[in-house]
């Protein structure tokens, strides 16, 4: 849904991160709510409806952006910047109980 | 250790605080959430100072990097990726990063927590693909992200139409701008001569509004806006002089204006006022910035929507005034004086009644199965069931319908159930209070907050 | 306006005597300072409990865990009842020698609400349970209710019986004359012969207006609750000797209480979040549940309610003023004996008498001197 400006240019990505166990590309200041918006499928699911969701304000207010990175549950990805080998993995419905 | 003065917020007003702080020689630190300094104004302008982003960001975006670097330069202690979770009297401010929780003190505390978009739900904001204006642009600041597809806007105010320009000059996709506010009212134009102070502010917006109408399809006086898909956004709707339209579309960028944030000065019981013309409450402050509550102080936006360069001022008098309270300051009224802060307030803030009177927030009725409450799926038909038969007290509101008691503790649903309960009641917006703000302010950890009791043992 | 009776109190002890009077013909008026069940109702983890119950309140909690179990006869609703059973876990042998103690006991009386389990099936019943944990005691029939879903049966009920109920409306003062109250309110005056004193915390201002000055403490215990996770612990969970309760809600939050107090406002008019004394509460639960510690809070609060030293209700009539009927006190653990306390006020105001054993409850644990004229 959204890209880079920077992607397809010459430079090469600034780092790789795991999404989904998946290695991806990612940017120096990129958040891990942009992964969510860039990688499809990985978004969260409505713990009450199930309905999938996508991060909607970016600045910590709304908590449709919550994944699991590096193994913590429920983290709010617009206010975490991507790290090299950052594991991000999608959280669907309620969280599970122990991560 | 108890600093003399804790900042929450490294944005415009925050920085300038803290910079103005510590060359008195007051012990300052800097709490914030992002990675970097800036606030969401300046979001990522480090990283953008060269690059390809500096150029379409334009030239306040580019102004910001010298406050940054001058509080990076000073004294005063930051701490970045951090939260405030809890605040107690005295004050003991209860922070957590890095997934570890811990209390500082402070003598006084300063709210420079800026703003948030005011939420607008309509049928289907929920939709992966309909996001805010304002996230937008923050991915494009903090990572050069543009959206990809058919891109619709909609809403009303300055940043989209600068969101617009921006993304139209790095080459991004726009498939319309959908203006929701109406046309300009006596209101509006009564107050076009006091704009006039800020000449080269008016230019620019014109400016952008010019230029967007000639490339893109600019919709005019649109209402009842609907998003629809499955799974994900596939159509809008809207109406528009009597006629509905539907498009395709993958990406809806919404904008209604912004709202001070204010969960921790509501927290801490502070008064606050209501704002009929922009339709949110601030807290209650004096002429330096000092809330009800003494030695709690607030400024820039969170004050009062303002900009950046007006909280750039305020976080200049607010310094005044709390290096006074700490006995650093000289005659206060005087400093004042000398450094012309209310003239460069009053210029900073002469476009404001204009963009007010512009851009009223949005009075649309809404219909029944829109999602109030995004966290705990709660729509505006249950909430005008409950509000039948309670008494228009929005905690009555959450107890019957679980509406706000979800992670985002009402941020984005508190104003919208305050609006359905006066539409139910028959009574102003303002005379409705907003929820009980309950601790902690962000969702901390169970273990989080059971490891202070070791930390506090050991002291 | 007028009715014969007044309750005083919008909380759940106050609704259900509105409800119980209505229905046996009584015509009643309840006043609420804010909305029906702003405080301890609405603030309360909603355990249905005879567990551990005090001697003196087990036969009104034992009646009242019948009227759970069909609790839509009561009310049209079951209020969210789930009977999950409660489980007092022992962590150490001190605890479980105490546990086993009050079980013996209740079972030479002959009672069987309580049963002694050992370490392996405290794992059969509850998986998550940390492993230093001995045995416990087991009340199968127990459980607990959704607070708020109560609260609008009971106002439902309630309403329907012909209760009026008037919220918003603060009593400022209260006279007796020719057998007749007269409460002066911020909606108007009212009168009735007979007035039900349940106001909570509050329950002493309600009681100096009235002329029957009385002194009570008011805890503030705190709650927190975390975000939805699915459904996993059945029974809701506390520890001997330990200020903690644990349940999972119905929408899969964890609700975590037992007693830690917050700080109660110099006025006495409200009650904020302690962080440090949840602190202990929480480490309480992890130190049960090792595997719910990345869970993350979404809310805590501090309810407020009227405590006796005791820490039993007073339930009966005023023993210096006629008319006047005082249900308060219930210190922390009310919420479970809404329908039978209920009951027994209903007879008060309608009959002058109860068949139940108030001597316990008396309102002179409580009474204060008279401030002289």
């Amino acid at each position: 849904m959204f890209k880079s400006v920077l992607e397809g240019s010459a430079a090469a990505p600034d780092m790789m991160v795991m999404v989904n166990g998946v290695e991806t590309p990612a940017w120096n200041g990129e958040t891990v709510a942009s992964i969510l918006l860039r990688v499809p499928n990985v978004g969260r699911t409505s713990p009450v409806s199930g309905k999938p969701r996508l991060p909607y304000c970016q600045m910590g207010v709304c908590f449709d952006c919550l994944a699991v990175v590096d193994g913590i549950a429920s983290t709010q990805g617009c206010l975490v910047a991507v790290r090299p080998g950052m594991r991000i993995d999608i959280q669907r419905g309620p969280r599970e109980i122990a991560r | 250790m108890t600093y003399d003065v804790l900042i929450v917020g490294a944005g415009p007003a925050g920085m300038s605080a803290a910079v103005q702080l510590s060359r008195l020689g007051l012990a300052v630190v800097v709490v914030d959430e992002q990675p970097a300094p800036g606030g969401q104004i300046w979001r990522g302008v480090e990283r953008n100072k060269s690059g390809p982003l500096s150029q379409a960001l334009g030239e306040d975006y580019r102004k910001g990097l010298s406050l940054v670097e001058t509080f990076r330069a000073s004294p005063a202690e930051y701490m970045p990726e951090t939260q405030v979770w809890h605040i107690e009297e005295g004050w003991s401010v209860f922070l957590t990063s890095g997934g570890r929780a811990r209390r500082v003190c402070a003598r006084v505390l300063l709210f420079a927590t800026g703003a948030q978009e005011r939420p607008v739900p309509f049928p289907g904001w929920t939709l992966p693909g309909v996001m805010t204006v304002g996230a937008a642009q923050i991915l494009l600041k903090s990572g050069g992200m543009l959206p990809q597809g058919r891109v619709w806007i909609a809403g009303a105010g300055p940043l989209p139409l600068l969101y617009a320009t921006q993304a139209l000059d790095l080459r991004g996709q726009l498939s319309g701008y959908l203006d929701t506010s109406g046309r300009p009212g006596l209101a509006a134009l009564q107050k076009l001569p006091g704009a006039w102070r800020d000449l080269a502010g008016l230019a620019k917006g014109a400016g952008w509004l010019r230029a967007l109408r000639r490339k893109i399809e600019f919709v005019r006086d649109v209402k009842d806006l609907r998003a629809e898909g499955e799974g994900r956004l596939q159509h809008i709707e809207w109406s528009t002089q009597g006629r509905r339209r539907r498009v395709e579309a993958d990406v809806l960028l919404v904008h209604q204006g912004v709202v001070p944030r204010i969960h921790e000065t509501l927290a801490l019981g502070c008064a606050h006022d209501w704002r009929a013309d922009q339709g949110y409450f601030a807290p209650r402050l004096d002429r330096w910035g000092e809330t009800s509550r003494p030695g709690l102080f607030v400024a820039g936006d969170a004050g009062g929507i303002g900009g950046w360069s007006a909280a750039m001022v305020s976080g200049e008098i607010v310094a005044l005034a709390i290096a006074a309270r700490l006995g650093k300051g000289g005659d206060v009224e005087e400093l004042r004086r000398q450094a012309r802060l209310d003239d460069r307030l009053a210029k900073a803030l002469a476009l404001r009644p204009l963009l007010d009177a512009l851009y009223p927030p949005p009075r649309e009725r809404l219909a029944d199965e829109t999602i109030v409450c995004r966290c705990e799926d709660v729509t505006a038909g249950t909430i005008r069931a409950a509000t039948r038969t309670s008494v228009p007290d929005p905690n009555a509101v959450k107890a019957a319908t679980r509406c706000g008691m979800g992670p985002c503790q009402g941020r984005q649903c508190g104003y919208t159930v305050q609006a359905l309960l006066a539409e139910v009641h028959g009574v102003p917006a303002g005379s409705v209070a907003f929820f009980n703000i309950r601790p902690p302010l962000k969702p901390i950890t169970l273990s989080e907050i059971a490891s202070l009791e070791d930390m506090e043992t050991a002291g | 306006m007028n009715a014969d009776v007044l309750v005083i109190g919008g909380g759940l002890h106050g609704l259900s005597a509105a409800l119980q009077s209505a229905r046996r013909g009584a015509s009643v008026i309840l006043v609420e300072r804010h909305f029906l069940g702003r405080h301890a109702s609405g603030a309360t983890a909603a355990g249905v409990r005879t567990l551990g119950r005090h001697a003196a309140e087990l036969p009104l909690s034992l009646e009242a865990a019948g009227d759970w179990h069909k609790m839509g006869d009561l009310v049209g609703d079951d209020c969210g009842f789930v009977a999950c059973g409660q489980l007092q876990v022992a962590e150490d042998e001190v605890a479980f020698s105490a546990v086993k103690a009050r079980v013996e006991r209740l079972q030479a009386k002959g009672l069987s609400h309580e049963r002694i389990v050992r370490s392996d099936e405290l794992r059969t019943l509850v998986p998550d349970l940390a492993p230093h944990c001995l045995g416990g005691s087991w009340a199968v029939g127990d459980g607990s209710a959704d607070p708020h879903r109560t609260i609008r049966a009971f106002r439902d009920a309630a309403v329907a019986a012909g209760v009026h109920i008037k919220e918003e409306c603060k009593v400022t003062a209260l006279t007796w004359r020719a057998q007749v109250w007269r409460a002066e309110t911020s909606q108007g005056s009212i009168e009735a012969k007979v007035i039900v004193n349940a106001g909570g915390a509050w329950a002493a201002e309600v009681a100096a207006l009235a002329g029957d000055p009385l002194d009570h403490a008011i805890r503030t215990s705190m709650m927190v609750v975390t975000e939805r996770t699915a459904a996993r612990i059945g029974p809701v969970v506390s520890s001997f000797g330990r200020k903690l309760s644990f349940k999972q809600t119905a929408q899969g939050t964890l609700l975590i209480g037992g007693g830690s107090q917050g700080r109660l406002a110099a006025d006495r008019q409200s009650a904020t979040v302690d962080v440090l004394a949840l602190a202990s509460s929480v480490r309480s639960a992890v130190r049960l549940f090792p595997k719910v510690g990345g869970m993350r809070i979404v809310r805590a609060w501090a309810g407020m309610e009227a405590m006796t030293a005791d820490h039993l209700p007073v339930i009966g009539f005023s023993r210096r003023v006629e008319g006047l009927v005082h249900a308060f006190g219930f210190s922390g653990h009310g919420f479970q004996l809404v329908p039978s306390v209920g009951r027994v006020l209903a007879d008060l105001v309608c009959e002058g008498h109860t068949k139940h054993d108030l001597a316990a409850f008396d309102i002179n644990r409580v009474a204060a001197e008279r401030a002289a004229a």
